[in-house]
Formats: structure tokens, sequence, C-alpha cells
């Protein structure tokens, strides 16, 4: 179970503004401004379900991640993941959850993806046998056969994050957080992404956390929603509730991040 | 050998490059505002960078120091040139060192993206050189005069002095252009070398290494036995900083330093012939092979 | 739901972080293959890499004979030793020494959310080994230093050969460490970490005594280079009958303890502002 209550982070970011002048100028003094990433966030996850985490860009989707999987230490509030605080323990609660990032690899770029998966197992300590369970479960379901000989730098970007998802998931974790996991995917290999995510939810009652912009893959994968923008939760329903704005779920969000004037 | 060095600072380089849209061959000034505006940019870099050189420089001057006070006899310069020489090789790095390539041009090269760049109508030859010219140049002037201006005012023996008289001046301008030319077109032989290799980093260290030994960046060739010193200052990369540094101080002037322009000048067009030779060589292979 | 792979027992038997390390190196060894002519290359242009070095000593030796009391054989041996330490430092360490990149690349969010020791696994993400050449390279000199250095060897001189080896390595790859650290605040201006790391290995190649007292002094008391390279120095060399000065380079282990620390505060911050 994910309890989120009253988290709140806060950046300084360095203002770079265009022009000669304004370049000499942060020669010599750099401004910063503060941006609120995440103000007093609070939500609640049960095991086994599916939840789309969504928002424009900037909103702090990835902050919300990064806290839940012991990257990010908060400025305040208090989170548990199955009873863990993820920034106490770090190593404890990690070796618990699976993580993918889609826009970057975690397998090794020259050698064949199954070499990769090995250190994974040594990484996370998985038993042997229970490794190659793991691993055949997830061959057969992601279709990896000859992709696992493969080097990851010949994979398509579909292959990959196919391989992706299964290196995420060879130590078994109860929970997945994924960054948006379909991003830059052709069709089919975006379906077939959303079908394994569904089944691994279905077989191993896994949670599942996703962000997105695809509307499809809320469609597909999660029976619940919640829409955050500028650091604010704005709404937490099914998806039936976003769905009342009318049939075109995209105009329906567009909409919604219009009232919102985010 | 500082080879490491040279490769912390060459990704600073490609750091500043990420920011930069892709050039106008047309407009090399242009190109040439922006680099040095990304370099602006960059400022703690370059503070970095110039505190960095001028640690290096102390460090080399306490050296050859120390060799003076042992046997004052053997030393071939007087200190303020040696400090002169010294002073100007840490302000000029960016201008004479081999190993600052840039690293879009071997990945353009090993990447395929040279295809691209054979569609436009420009000759590949001289835009690369320019774009080279242009980041020796913005990176050098960015760096040069904080380190001229201090190590002006710091006491004897590690001042560094002014030159002797306006022609002099003169004559170290000149060459340093003509030496900037030469590490230029010495570079460029090896980004087409590049085209018909598989290891790039490999040819990019011999090369700098030489380039570095020859030009008198270990120690400056006058440190030499005379027989070897006479052979090395034939090789093209004595025509780089061995030249402009020497001048400046007066310890490279009349014959020999006329003798030195004109090996200059023959380097310059010599080794550019053989980029373009190269360059057409290059063009034809990739063609045919498509890449 | 699963049972058969619900193996998320607390207690079952974590892999040995030398195991996992030697898995590290196998992959990289692995990657390499994939190019082995370039890696040839490479690793043949990293062990020519320190000859210039060499060269300059040698003209510098050739045209002055000696320095502030040192002979070329004594420089000799104290350039290769130094120049052995920076290369199994940068061969052991290279993952801090280019960690400016895993940060820019985001690569450390991924490290932190495995459950191994961050340091292993940074020491892992990068083994060079095209670095190997030059400590090759490293090694021949050193051979060269310590046949031709006239000193005469005893047990004693052995064991100080082998502690500056060791003192030394770790001192660099404590350095490597702070700029690993550094890397958490900002990713500019970091250039200035050369003069430790690239400095200590060009200008250590004389002995430190050369570069006036207060050069001693910092070489002493803040960074020890001084505790790896001149007092063990003065004892190889019999210039000093000291055997103290012999295992001096056994106090700049110390110097990894505030590195550590330090590294530990970085994390922090680095977990805190995530970037």
């Amino acid at each position: 179970m994910i309890v989120m209550k009253n988290i709140c982070k806060t950046y300084k970011v360095a203002k770079r503004n265009a022009g000669f002048k304004e370049a000499a100028r942060s020669f010599f003094r750099r401004e910063y401004e503060n941006v609120q990433a995440l103000d007093h966030i609070s939500f609640t996850v049960q095991d086994g379900e599916t939840v789309g985490y969504i928002g424009p860009n900037g909103a702090g989707k990835s902050t919300t991640i990064k806290i839940l999987s012991g990257i990010l230490t908060p400025d305040s509030g208090e989170c548990l993941v199955d009873g863990r605080t993820p920034w106490k323990n770090r190593i404890d609660h990690v070796a618990q959850i699976g993580v993918v990032f889609g826009q970057r690899s975690q397998l090794w770029w020259d050698v064949p993806v199954i070499d990769s998966f090995e250190l994974l197992r040594d990484i996370y300590s998985v038993p042997h046998a229970a490794y190659r369970d793991n691993l055949d479960e997830l061959t057969e379901l992601l279709d990896l056969g000859e992709l696992l000989r493969t080097p990851a730098r010949q994979l398509s970007l579909g292959q990959r994050m196919r391989c992706e998802l299964a290196a995420s998931l060879l130590h078994s974790p109860k929970i997945l957080f994924l960054d948006e996991p379909t991003i830059g995917l052709d069709a089919v290999s975006k379906i077939a992404v959303r079908e394994f995510i569904v089944k691994r939810n279905q077989t191993h009652n896994t949670t599942v956390l996703l962000t997105t912009h695809d509307m499809q893959d809320i469609e597909a994968i999660t029976k619940r929603i919640i829409l955050i923008g500028k650091g604010r939760l704005l709404l937490d329903g099914s998806l039936e509730d976003i769905r009342r704005g009318g049939e075109d779920i995209d105009k329906t969000v567009a909409e919604l991040y219009r009232s919102y004037e985010i | 050998m500082r080879f490491e060095v040279a490769v912390m600072r060459f990704s600073d380089f490609s750091a500043a490059d990420v920011t930069r849209p892709h050039p106008n061959p047309q407009n090399n000034l242009a190109f040439f505002r922006l680099r040095f505006l990304t370099g602006l940019q960059y400022r703690a870099a370059a503070l970095a960078g110039v505190a960095t050189q001028f640690a290096w420089g102390f460090m080399e001057i306490k050296v050859f120091l120390a060799f003076h006070r042992t046997n004052p006899a053997a030393f071939p310069m007087t200190l303020g040139q040696l400090s002169s020489y010294l002073w100007l090789q840490q302000a000029f790095l960016a201008f004479f060192m081999a190993w600052l390539m840039e690293g879009e041009l071997f990945d353009c090269i090993g990447g395929g993206g040279v295809a691209y760049e054979l569609c436009r109508p420009i000759n590949l030859y001289d835009m690369w050189f320019a774009r080279s010219a242009a980041t020796r140049l913005s990176a050098g002037l960015l760096r040069c005069f904080p380190i001229l201006i201090v190590a002006a005012f710091l006491p004897e023996p590690y001042r560094m002095h002014a030159p002797a008289d306006p022609v002099t001046a003169l004559l170290f301008l000149l060459t340093m252009v003509l030496g900037l030319l030469v590490t230029v077109a010495v570079c460029m032989i090896v980004y087409m070398l590049t085209f018909f290799t598989i290891s790039p980093l490999g040819l990019r260290l011999l090369f700098s290494m030489a380039a570095e030994f020859f030009q008198g960046a270990v120690i400056p060739l006058p440190f030499f036995p005379r027989p070897i010193q006479a052979v090395m200052e034939l090789s093209p990369f004595a025509a780089m900083q061995n030249v402009p540094l020497r001048v400046y101080s007066g310890n490279l002037a009349g014959h020999a330093l006329l003798r030195a322009v004109a090996l200059q000048l023959f380097w310059i067009f010599a080794l550019v012939m053989l980029g373009k030779w190269l360059n057409a060589l290059a063009i034809k292979k990739t063609t045919v092979q498509g890449g | 739901m699963n049972s058969k792979n619900d193996m998320n027992t607390p207690s079952r038997h974590k892999v040995s972080a030398l195991r996992l390390y030697g898995h590290y190196l196998s992959i990289h060894l692995r990657s390499v293959m994939q190019y082995k002519a370039s890696f040839l290359m490479t690793a043949f242009g990293q062990f020519l890499v320190s000859f210039n070095m060499f060269l300059g000593i040698y003209f510098m030796f050739d045209r002055f004979g000696s320095v502030e009391g040192f002979s070329y054989s004594e420089v000799l041996l104290c350039f290769s030793v130094m120049l052995t330490e920076y290369s199994l430092g940068e061969c052991i360490a290279r993952g801090f020494d280019t960690f400016d990149g895993m940060v820019r690349r985001g690569e450390f969010d991924r490290v932190l959310t495995r459950p191994r020791h961050e340091i292993l696994q940074v020491l892992g993400h990068k083994i060079e080994l095209s670095r190997f050449g030059k400590l090759a390279q490293a090694i021949v000199m050193f051979a060269y230093g310590v046949t031709h250095s006239g000193v005469t060897w005893n047990a004693g001189r052995m064991l100080t050969v082998f502690l500056m080896l060791l003192g030394g390595t770790a001192l660099f790859c404590g350095i490597f460490l702070i700029y690993a650290v550094l890397c958490f605040y900002t990713l500019e201006g970091l250039e200035f970490m050369n003069i430790l790391t690239d400095g200590a290995r060009e200008y250590g190649k004389y002995p430190i005594s050369i570069y006036g007292k207060r050069m001693m002094q910092f070489c002493t008391f803040i960074i020890p280079y001084a505790l790896v390279q001149y007092y063990p120095l003065l004892y190889l060399i019999g210039r000093s009958d000291n055997f103290l000065y012999g295992l001096l380079p056994l106090l700049a282990l110390l110097f990894l303890i505030p590195c550590y620390l330090l590294w530990k505060v970085g994390v922090r911050h680095y977990r805190s502002t995530g970037s």
C-alpha cells in the first residue's frame, strides 16, 4: 500500500535568459527562482491497484515517482510504501520495488540483454532458481526469445522497452513505477506493453503507478486516474469521472488542463 | 603529458555545444558570436579553467626554477624568457593544443551524419576548418586575458614581461595567427584520417602526443640537445606554438625567425593541400560505400 | 497471486560486493570485445600516453645532470611510483572521474533505485579497460625505475614501496571521490580539480621538496601527497634511516575517511535537490 500525505517539494532553478547582454550579466550574478514541484500532495494506493498519474509537462509527475522510488527526499510530508519511508533505508526499500524510466535505459549498451539481466540478478541477489522461473515467465509473456541474445544497442525502441520491463521485474517487486513507459513507441509495441502491464497486474497482483501523456495508456491499463498540475492534486477519480466530460478523453483532459489554468 | 586535462576541457566544450544550433556556413561571424556567447554562459567553467591553467603555469615555472638553481650555466634561455613562454603557453592553450578537437565532428564521421553534411552545397573541408578555427579562437580569447594580466603583475622571476619593441609584438601576433592555422590544419588531417580508421581515439592520442612533444609543450625546444632540436624544428608541430612563444621574448629572432616563418607558411600550404586531398578521397569512399 | 515467484524474503543470501564487482568487470570486458580492434588501438595509445613525461625528464637531466640534489635514477623511481599510483587509482575509480556525465545523464537516479551501495555501483558502472594500457606503461616504468634506482633493496624498503603504492592509490581514489562529490553541487568549473589529480601526477614526478617549503606543507597536511612521495622516498634512497618515514604512506589511508563522509553529505544533497 502506498500512502502519500501532504508531500511538498520545492526546487531552486537558475534563471538563464537569452541575449548577449543577459549572458554577460549572468556571468557575474546568477538569479534563482523557487519552483514548487509538489504542493501538499496526498493520495493512497491499495495493493494491486493500477493508477494513472497524469498532468502536463512539469506538473510534478516525475518528482512524485522519484520520491516514491527513494531517489528524492521531500521537503515535508509523510510517505509510506508498504510501511517503509522511501527516503530512509533506501536499500531495503528499493529491493522491493521496480522502476522503469521510459526515456532512459538500464540495459548495458554493448552486451546481449541476457548479460544485463544476469547482472541485475546479482545486484538484487535473486536466487538462481527464482531467477530462472522469473526469466522464463517474462520471456514468454514479453516474447523476448531472440532479443535476449541481442546487444541492447541493436534493439528497436519497442523491443528495448519490453526488455526494460522485464529487467525491472526480475526481482519480483510488489510495486512497479513506470515513468512514461510508452513514449516514442510504435502502435504495436504500445499495445504489447499495455497488455503486459495489465497481465502482470492480474497474475501477480502487482501495484502499478504509471505516468503518461498517452490517454490510450490510461484507458487500457488503469482504473484510477490522479491528475496533477503545477504541483497540486486536481482530480483523483476513475476513468468514468473524466469520461463524463465527453467521449474524447484527450479533449476532456485538455479541457481540464485549461479549466485549472495549467 | 596532459591528455587527461584535455579530455576534461574537451567535455567542457561538448557541454557548451548542446545548446548550439547548427552553424550557418554562410555566416561564420554569427557562428563565432554564438560560440562566444555559449562560452560566456559557462562562467564557472571559464573561471575554473583560468585558475587551473594558472596553477599549471606556476608549477611549471617552479620546476624550471629548481633546475636553474641546480645548474644555471646549463639554462638555454633567460628566466624572463622562460616565464613569458610558459605563461603564453597557458594563456593560449586553446590555440595550440592538438587534443582540443571537436567531438561532434568525430561523432558525425563515425555515426554517418556526414552524409547530411555532404548534401549541403558547401565544401566540407572549408566548413570544418572555419569551425575548428572559431572554436579555438573563441576559447583562447576568453581565457587568455585574465592569465596574461595576472602574470604581468607577479613578482620576479615569475613575472611575464612585455615584448621588447612593437616590431616584436607584431611579429608575435603574425606568427601566432600562422601557428593557429597550422594547428587547425594538423587537426583537419586527423579528422580526415578518421574516415579511414576504426579508432579515432587511438589516432587522436598518437597525434596529440607527437604534437605536444614536438611543439615544445613538454619542455621548450631550446632545452633539447642542439642536433635533436634542429631536427624537431623542421616538423609541422614545431610551427605551432614553438614559434610565436619564442618570438615574443626574443628567443627566436633574425635569420632563425625568418626561417621559422617560412616553415610555418610551408606547413600551412602543405597540410591544407594534404587535408583537401584526403577529404576528396574520404568523400569518394563515403559515397561509394554509402556511409 | 503466483507464490512461486514470491521470494522477497529478507533472509535471502546477498551476493558479495566483490563478486558483484567481478560481474561488472566481466560486462565491461564483454563490451570492449565487441570492438576488439578499436579497444586495442586505444589501449595502445594509453600505453604510450605517459611516454612524453618520461622523455621530458630524460632530456632535462641530459642537460642539467641533477635537480636539487636528486639524481636522474632517484627521480625516475619517484616518477614511476607516482605514475603507477595514479594509474591504479584511475583504473579503480574511473567511475568517480567521469561522474559528471553520470549525473548529467541522470544515471545516478538509476543507481539510487538499486539495492546496493552507491559507491560499489558507481565504481562498477565505469571500468575503462583501455586505461589498463596506461597502467601497463606505468608498470614498465616502475620496473625500469626500481631496477635503475641504485637502491639496495631489503625487506623494509620493499615494504615501503608497497605501502607507497597502496597509500598513493588510495589518495588518488579519495581525490576522484571528492571530484564526484562536487558533481552533486555543480557540473561547471570542476576543471580545477585537475590540479589535484593530473597536476599531482604531472608534478609529482619530481620530489615535492623542489617546489619549496609552502608546497611541502600543503602536501603534508592538506592533501597528503608528501606522505606517499617525499618522506618514504628519502627512506628508500637512504637519505634517511628513519623507518617511520617508510611507514608514513599508511597515514595517507586516513585521507579516505573525510572523503567518504563528504560523499555521504553529497548524496544527501543530491537526494534533496534531485540535480
